[in-house]
């Protein structure tokens, strides 16, 4: 896999690059601040979220979790489940449809979906992680299938499951691909330079498991038509991997599968996968012929569930004495487990970011008997970003060197890896900009040296950086006579502003109105490509293939004008989609859409649009990048840190809605402030068993956690090799955010903690 | 959650005849801890009795300065009281600093007297757990116990009394009524909690049957000056790692009268009786305050999670007190 990417990307150099979308700087609605379209029906409870679906004659499933990692069920008791009221079944592996493993991520296949693990879900009697389901209760109402749940008994030839990554880590494995890339590269004599250099740090940074804990539990309902037809609502960030994924579950064609997401309350990664739940309720809606719901509890999530895996990270820096790194090594493990192969990719931040010739950069894994780990918002890049950006802190410390000095010194003019031009990189300036905002000059050097009362201040900063991605995707437009489109894609619409935004880059393609124009999403029975709301890649990845169908249907406008009209002869390349219609470049020569259709009797046109493969992210180096500001106050005499002013300046490409990409943005950083100080899933590893199973043990930030004062900068340049010169801004504001926090406390108090979260307790 | 049968109490009377109808009822109020017990199954009981609509939503004066506060009275209602905010501001500011809004809307005085532990073990039935199930061993010991006991706590048991009002109430002296199968009765604070010892499953002193009907508050004119502390791991919304109240009057540089409480550090609101002895006389400086801080925690015990509360605790209770004697703090 990382050797044909090599191949790929050495290839790409040679193939020019198709002309830029005509749309990344045309003036329109896009750059609008506008309000979401679903914004109304979500704040009067008329967004219907999957639990929420009525469906006749349904049937409400609770699972039964296992209270071992490692070992077999020796036997199952579900003769009180089964007597209790209204209970329909009790499935287990003994009675469960015979059922295929999910398949995990292959980024060749990537438009077949992705299992959150490749076990068999409830096909015989082995035990591989606790909380893994034993058992699905299907009854009439759902307090009886959780009161019938409740009574089901399990019992268990328990093993001792390997469950301690301090145990393991001694003894790690070196996995075959770290997405798609190689697991570790060298360049230069990295060792070598460390010892030489004039200034090293070399530390080691721990970051705990989390989970993202999105607002919405994962939701299915199930409901098969016939033998060979299954319908399924879900919350998933990724309709059609669900659908191919499903298919090959339940060995059905894929087109047979439907599968549908409105609305999603919220993902951050946790719901692209297809987890054994969702399984679990279609395979219940078969054995029980009736339509199923399952919702997971908040501790169903936990246990079904992957979040972010624990990581150890060594992050060494050598320095010459003008400041010019010569030595970056960033190397660590990661806990994976047997049936998910998923090393969270934070050796490859460290390829891209510094100007460096002395470079190692590698990650291995242990393999616990866990949940699966999974993707968590910037996967990756999040933990990355806090190690070495904690550790380019401290080498400025030890240099006596303002931060933001350190890394203008040392900032890159091309990839310090591949070679590849930057497509659009203006880190420097999101420096300038944020200091700026932020009063950055104001800041003295000396750490523990300002205080209001008894809480001592302090000010941190650190990059951001998340790359870019996009996939092929295929979406269909519809142009109606009546001045009307409708965009339909697969996409999942989770809170960010996904259908706000696709209205607002279609509408200005088109020429039409916002009010005009009409999206649709969420339905795996709109055109079949891997759409998702995933890697901070949905808008580019929906715009490209947009603009596809548009000009398909721009083309197919020009043959149906008559000689007579202004229009006649013209080509593609000639004309402009405004007011409404078609005109020729520049002048205003032009009929409307609806005077074209009208005239041949036409109800409307449609055009699918496929977009062409992503070489522009194999040719060039493209990232979002940013780089965050925050204050922090931490109380001398407990301990507590309140985080008091953030500023965080973003390059992300040109800005398609600055609301909604502010509000992504900010979300992020929240995110990363939870990271920073709260979030931690503690796993018990006398028996594998996750302790913090609520929101009351599994803290995240809450509203007075958040600093009032708090501004988000948007740079705004178009990337001419992107799609409506755009890159994500879904993930980019976690990175960069627990060493902006980290590093603040230091400032504040002296104290370097390389151990998230960084409690109170850390800080006595 | 197991069926269960319901049944609203038209009166005090009717309540207690209701609650003995079935041997495993429980009386039902806000219904913000035993809900969440019930839907974890960690109480099962077989009915509810609704003491929500009784008349025991009042707060009245009483004759010698004192207040009464009613069983049902809310959280919130307790907390704007305008005589609570102004005489026993460190009960108005524990209420507030406890729960969200919507919580403290419906949770009830009396309820959170009998509110039970947050320690997952407690909550998780994969667990062991001699408060759930005395004998069976205890999984928190060594086990995840941030949040858990640092005094007070057995071999059995390591679990932490919740409640933030409790804490003030503790310091407060306050006292609980009941009514009963026996009569009424009326029990002073700090005979109302039992310590874990060998039986953690036994947390007070009520007898079966018994329904609290309300608290009272005597009088204590230095509490005017008074102050709850709570830290925790986060701004708001989590439960105390350690709480302080504490109310401080000092004559001529000297501790005339305290009243010193803890939270979040042992299986009951933690009145700090050591600490208290050592302040009284003592001069009102912050070598004092510590000195009884450690007085107080001197048989504090800590565990791998939470070792850090014993410094903790010290180092707010001195912080408190000095704020409170007009010196540096908080």
């Amino acid at each position: 896999m990382a050797v044909l990417r090599k191949v790929v990307e050495t290839a790409v150099r040679f193939v020019p690059d198709p002309a830029p979308d005509p749309l990344i700087r045309t003036p329109g609605v896009i750059g609008l601040p506008l309000d979401r379209v679903d914004g109304a029906r979500k704040v009067q409870g008329a967004a219907t979220f999957t639990a929420e679906y009525q469906v006749e004659d349904l049937a409400h499933a609770v699972l039964v979790y296992s209270t071992v990692a490692k070992g077999r069920i020796s036997a199952i008791e579900s003769t009180a489940a089964e007597a209790v009221p209204g209970v329909l079944a009790v499935i287990t592996h003994q009675n469960a449809p015979r059922l295929k493993h999910p398949t995990l991520l292959s980024m060749l296949r990537l438009n077949k979906g992705v299992g959150g693990s490749d076990l068999p879900i409830m096909q015989d009697d082995s035990i591989h992680f606790d909380g893994e389901a034993v058992a699905v209760v299907v009854a009439e109402l759902p307090e009886q299938a959780a009161h019938a749940a409740s009574l089901v008994r399990v019992n268990y030839e328990a093993e001792p499951p390997l469950v301690s990554f301090d145990a393991a880590k001694a003894s790690p494995t070196v996995p075959k691909d770290v997405m798609g890339e190689e697991p570790e590269i060298s360049l230069g004599d990295p060792d070598g330079a460390l010892a030489g250099a004039m200034f090293v740090v070399d530390n080691t940074y721990r970051t705990p498991r989390q989970n993202q804990n999105a607002l919405e539990p994962h939701a299915t309902i199930a409901i098969w038509e016939g033998e060979d037809n299954l319908v399924v609502l879900d919350s998933t960030q990724f309709v059609n991997g669900l659908k191919h994924q499903l298919a090959h579950v339940f060995d059905l064609k894929p087109d047979n599968v439907r599968v549908v997401a409105p609305f999603v309350g919220g993902g951050f990664g946790g719901k692209v996968a297809l987890w054994s739940h969702t399984v679990l309720c279609a395979a219940a809606a078969k054995a029980t012929g009736r339509p199923v719901k399952l919702v997971l509890s908040r501790e169903g999530v936990f246990r079904l569930v992957g979040g972010r895996t624990l990581a150890e990270q060594r992050v060494a820096l050598g320095a010459d004495s003008t400041g010019n790194l010569t030595a970056l090594i960033h190397t660590g493990t990661t806990a994976t487990t047997t049936h998910s192969r998923y090393p969270e990719q934070f050796s490859l931040t460290s390829r891209h970011l510094y100007a460096v010739k002395n470079l190692r950069s590698g990650q291995d894994v242990v393999n616990l008997d866990t949940v699966a780990n999974t993707w968590m918002r910037a996967p990756g890049d999040a933990m990355a970003t806090y190690a070495l950006e904690a550790a380019m802190d401290e080498l400025a410390f030890a240099m006596q060197l303002d931060p933001i000095e350190l890394r203008r010194r040392n900032e890159p003019n091309e990839d310090p890896t591949t070679g590849a031009a930057f497509s659009s990189r203006h880190l420097l300036e999101c420096y300038a900009h944020g200091a700026e905002a932020f009063g950055w000059s104001e800041r003295p050097a000396q750490p523990r040296s300002q205080r209001d009362g008894q809480w001592l201040v302090g000010q941190g900063m650190a990059a951001s950086y998340f790359p870019h991605f996009r996939w092929n995707a295929k979406v269909r437009v519809r142009l109606g006579a009546t001045g009307s489109a409708l965009v339909q894609a697969a996409a999942a619409e989770m809170g960010m502003g996904t259908a706000t935004v696709q209205i607002q880059q279609a509408a200005d393609r088109l020429g039409l109105p916002i009010e005009h124009v009409t999206f649709e999403y969420g339905d795996s029975a709109l055109p079949d490509s891997p759409i998702m709301a995933g890697g901070s890649s949905q808008t580019v990845t929906i715009a490209a293939a947009v603009q596809k169908a548009v000009e398909g249907l721009h083309r197919e406008l020009l043959k149906l004008v008559p000689e007579e009209s202004p229009l006649a002869c013209a080509k593609l390349q000639d004309v402009e989609a405004r007011d409404g219609g078609l005109f020729c470049r520049g002048t205003n020569q032009g009929e409307t859409y609806t005077a074209i259709l009208d005239r041949v009797g036409k109800e409307f046109i449609e055009a699918e649009g496929k977009s062409a493969p992503p070489l522009e992210i194999l040719k060039y180096a493209m990232a979002s990048y940013g780089a965050q500001f925050c204050e922090v106050r931490v109380h001398e005499v407990t301990g507590e840190t309140r985080v008091s002013r953030w500023v965080g300046a973003f390059d992300c490409g040109r800005i398609i809605n600055p609301k909604t990409a502010t509000s992504q943005l900010r979300g992020g950083i929240i995110m990363g402030i939870g990271m920073a100080l709260e979030e931690e899933t503690f796993l018990d590893e006398r028996r594998g068993r996750i302790v913090t199973r609520s929101l009351a043990e599994y803290h995240v930030p809450v509203h007075l956690d958040i600093p009032q004062d708090f501004e988000i900068i948007l740079l705004d340049y178009p990337d001419e090799h992107a799609p409506l010169g755009a890159r994500g801004v879904g993930e980019i504001g976690i990175t960069g955010s627990a060493a902006a926090v980290a590093n603040a406390i230091f400032h504040a108090t002296g104290k370097r903690i390389r151990d998230l979260p960084i409690t109170l307790d850390k800080l006595l | 959650m197991r069926p269960f049968a319901y049944a609203r109490a038209a009166d005090t009377a009717d309540a207690l005849r209701l609650v003995v109808q079935s041997p495993n009822a429980r009386f039902l109020a806000g219904g913000t801890n035993l809900v969440d017990l019930m839907r974890e199954q960690i109480e099962q009981p077989e009915a509810l009795v609704d003491i929500s609509g009784l008349p025991l939503n009042q707060i009245q004066e009483r004759a010698d300065g004192g207040l009464y506060i009613g069983a049902v009275v809310t959280n919130t209602a307790l907390a704007q009281h305008r005589g609570v905010r102004e005489r026993y501001p460190m009960l108005a500011q524990a209420i507030l600093f406890g729960a969200s809004g919507q919580i403290r809307n419906m949770a009830t005085v009396g309820g959170n007297l009998l509110q039970r532990t947050r320690c997952p073990y407690f909550y998780d039935l994969a667990a062991a757990c001699n408060k759930r199930q005395p004998g069976v061993g205890c999984d928190a010991i060594d086990g995840f116990n941030r949040n858990l006991a640092i005094l007070g706590a057995s071999e059995s048991c390591v679990a932490t009394h919740p409640s933030d009002m409790c804490v003030a109430m503790a310091a407060l002296d306050a006292s609980i009524h009941v009514t009963g199968p026996n009569g009424e009765r009326e029990i002073p604070f700090a005979e109302f909690y039992l310590l874990p010892g060998d039986r953690p499953d036994l947390e007070t002193t009520l007898q079966p049957g018994e329904l609290i009907t309300g608290i009272s508050v005597p009088p204590l004119p230095f509490a005017r000056h008074s102050h709850y502390r709570k830290v925790r791991d986060r701004a708001s919304y989590a439960f105390a790692l350690v709480s302080v109240a504490a109310a401080l009057e000092v004559e001529d540089g000297v501790v005339t009268q305290v009243r010193l409480a803890l939270g979040g550090v042992a299986p009951r609101p933690w009145r700090a009786l050591a600490a208290e002895h050592v302040l009284i006389g003592a001069p009102a400086t912050q070598e004092s305050f510590w000195q009884a801080a450690e007085a107080e925690l001197a048989p504090a015990h800590g565990l791998h999670h939470n070792a850090f509360k014993i410094e903790l605790a010290k180092r707010t209770i001195t912080s408190v007190l000095a704020e409170l004697s007009g010196q540096q703090g908080v």
